[in-house]
């Protein structure tokens, strides 16, 4: 029973194969898997705004959207009606072929990327040997991308925000690759499917092995997840977006149904991320303890989805935004070097993996957890009392 | 021929004659961005995953977007309003053409063309990961030091400079 409910989604998928001739099948079976996914993710993407709106809402205590449907559970339906009627303004300046090209160029990558993750037992549109290095590549035309709609727009604000943008995401780009290469490391394998295998079975019979339960592990998942929040964008990295000081940064001259895309992009950005991150560290669609392992296993996948999500949302109603001198600071003196640390932590775990003396595991943590603990508390108390921290001096003003 | 590959043919071939001769400089670059990705697609056509994805990554990732953030921090570059290409046109023409000919003269010429075509060789990317850690250990080394290297230059060169020093 509960395998059948576990595989119902892939035998549906057969099932429904069945009825093409087999010549077909190949291209109607990437039809379906396509299909699902867009239909799933961009159902996901409603609920996702309305759980923001309402998030943010709560932490500013306020209600938020209340007024459409019960508790303002339509909003997403009345957003969507919004976006499509609204009038698409093109300056006239523009570069109109690029200018209409821009959000397609940014939906298309970001949805691509959803075909390696594996949702559940046997869920991946297509499992790649080289898995992880497509979701990176197709993510770095993301920049591209970025780039076309704020030279297009042909405006001061929008070219500035296009080049923080751009600038925030090459540089984020390496911490997120480095911490996702001690995962490829201790596996041994770029395919998304094999990372998940190796972190089957169970610790000590109940605690799954998941990479996170493990010290370069949980560095690695917070690192990780550091820079997958400014990779795409999100507060406190919104500094390309900064309603403040570049009015929408990239996005300024977009209206209507464009706007709507890159607005759509970038949750899809988030969540192909945290879909990455889970898989890479969270056990994919794995149970977390051994008694659950009943339960779906998309079921899993989507819960951890969802808890991303909210943690993204949470940290978005917490934390103020960062200067853009803090963040490369950030990003290059603080997330690279503790990276990088992290890589040498995640080989000496491997490799004392032979260890069998009397608390062997004590010890490994001990050590795995001092590598990167005393680098952190060290570089993070150096680069607070260091230089660069004082008032700001300006070259070009007063 | 099939009508994927001469499709892949006319797009890498229209966008790189459209990243030399288009008037707007922005316009060349996204069209030399095209032509890095038809490049990738050719790779992956010949099922060398690893290094289909490694071209979109470096090339479409990181040299396109250089390239276009060069010509942006570059004075009055963007729209000069004329094509990059050589004048008289003829003679660019002339020396492509003597390129490629002498390219094809040399691979018809060689033996690759003229023995049987060996069976395609199955290049997991776990394989390349051996060789490069075994065999060619010594190469990736050096280069990783070269990487260094300009890393490192780069930084000294984006130091903040001290008042009264001369910029460079």
């Amino acid at each position: 029973m509960a395998n059948a409910l576990d595989q119902i989604f892939v035998n549906l998928k057969h099932w429904l194969l069945a009825w093409f001739p087999s010549a077909w099948q190949p291209l109607i079976s990437m039809v379906i898997s396509a299909a699902a996914i867009i239909a799933v993710f961009g159902s996901l993407f409603a609920v996702t705004t309305l759980a923001e709106r309402k998030g943010l809402g709560r932490i500013q205590n306020r209600p938020g959207p209340n007024r459409v449907g019960p508790f303002g559970i339509l909003q997403p339906l009345a957003d969507a009606v919004k976006m499509l009627t609204k009038e698409s303004i093109m300056p006239q300046v523009a570069d109109r072929f690029i200018f209409f090209l821009a959000p397609t160029m940014m939906l298309i990558p970001t949805l691509l990327s959803f075909a390696v993750l594996p949702y559940g037992r046997n869920m991946a549109a297509v499992d790649f040997d080289a898995g992880l290095l497509f979701f990176f590549a197709v993510g770095a035309s993301i920049e591209m991308s970025v780039f076309m709609a704020g030279w297009s727009s042909r405006n001061k604000l929008a070219l500035l925000g296009a080049m923080r943008a751009i600038a925030q995401m090459i540089c984020y780009e390496l911490p997120l690759i480095l911490s996702s290469v001690t995962v490829v490391m201790v596996t041994g394998s770029l395919s998304l499917g094999q990372i998940v295998d190796s972190q089957a079975g169970f610790h000590g019979g109940w605690l799954a092995r998941w990479h996170v339960f493990t010290p370069w592990g949980l560095a690695g998942f917070l690192l990780f997840m550091t820079a997958a929040t400014a990779e795409s964008n999100r507060a406190p990295f919104d500094l390309p977006e900064g309603e403040s000081e570049l009015v929408a940064g990239h996005l300024i001259e977009y209206s209507g149904f464009k706007y709507a895309l890159f607005f759509m992009g970038e949750y899809f950005g988030m969540m192909a991320v945290s879909g990455l991150g889970i898989t890479l560290f969270l056990g994919g669609w794995r149970a977390p303890v051994a008694g659950l392992d009943w339960v779906p296993s998309y079921l899993w996948f989507f819960g951890k989805l969802g808890v991303c999500i909210a943690v993204f949302i949470w940290v978005r109603g917490t934390l103020p935004r960062l200067r853009a001198d803090q963040l490369m600071n950030f990003a290059w003196k603080f997330m690279l070097p503790l990276t990088l640390i992290n890589l040498v932590a995640a080989a000496v775990w491997h490799y004392t993996g032979v260890w069998s003396f009397g608390g062997a595991a004590a010890v490994r943590w001990l050590l795995g957890a001092a590598l990167i603990g005393v680098p952190y508390v060290v570089l993070g108390r150096a680069l607070y009392t260091g230089h660069g921290h004082g008032p700001r001096t300006y070259r070009y003003a007063t | 021929m099939h009508t994927g590959s001469l499709l892949l043919l006319v797009l890498t071939l229209g966008s790189a004659v459209a990243a030399m001769s288009l008037r707007n400089l922005v316009h060349c670059a996204l069209c030399a961005a095209i032509t890095f990705l038809c490049l990738a697609a050719y790779f992956l056509a010949l099922s060398a995953e690893f290094v289909g994805f490694a071209q979109i990554l470096v090339y479409v990732g990181a040299v396109a977007i250089l390239i276009v953030i060069a010509i942006l921090v570059t004075r009055d570059i963007a729209e000069r309003g004329e094509p990059l290409v050589f004048k008289p046109w003829i003679l660019g023409v002339g020396v492509a053409v003597l390129v490629a000919g002498s390219l094809v003269s040399a691979v018809t010429s060689s033996a690759l063309a003229r023995d049987p075509l060996p069976p395609a060789p199955t290049a997991t990317v776990e394989a390349i990961g051996e060789k490069l850690m075994t065999h060619y250990v010594v190469p990736l080394e050096v280069i990783g030091l070269l990487l260094t290297v300009a890393l490192l230059g780069a930084v000294l060169l984006a130091r903040p400079q001290k008042e009264g020093g001369n910029r460079p």
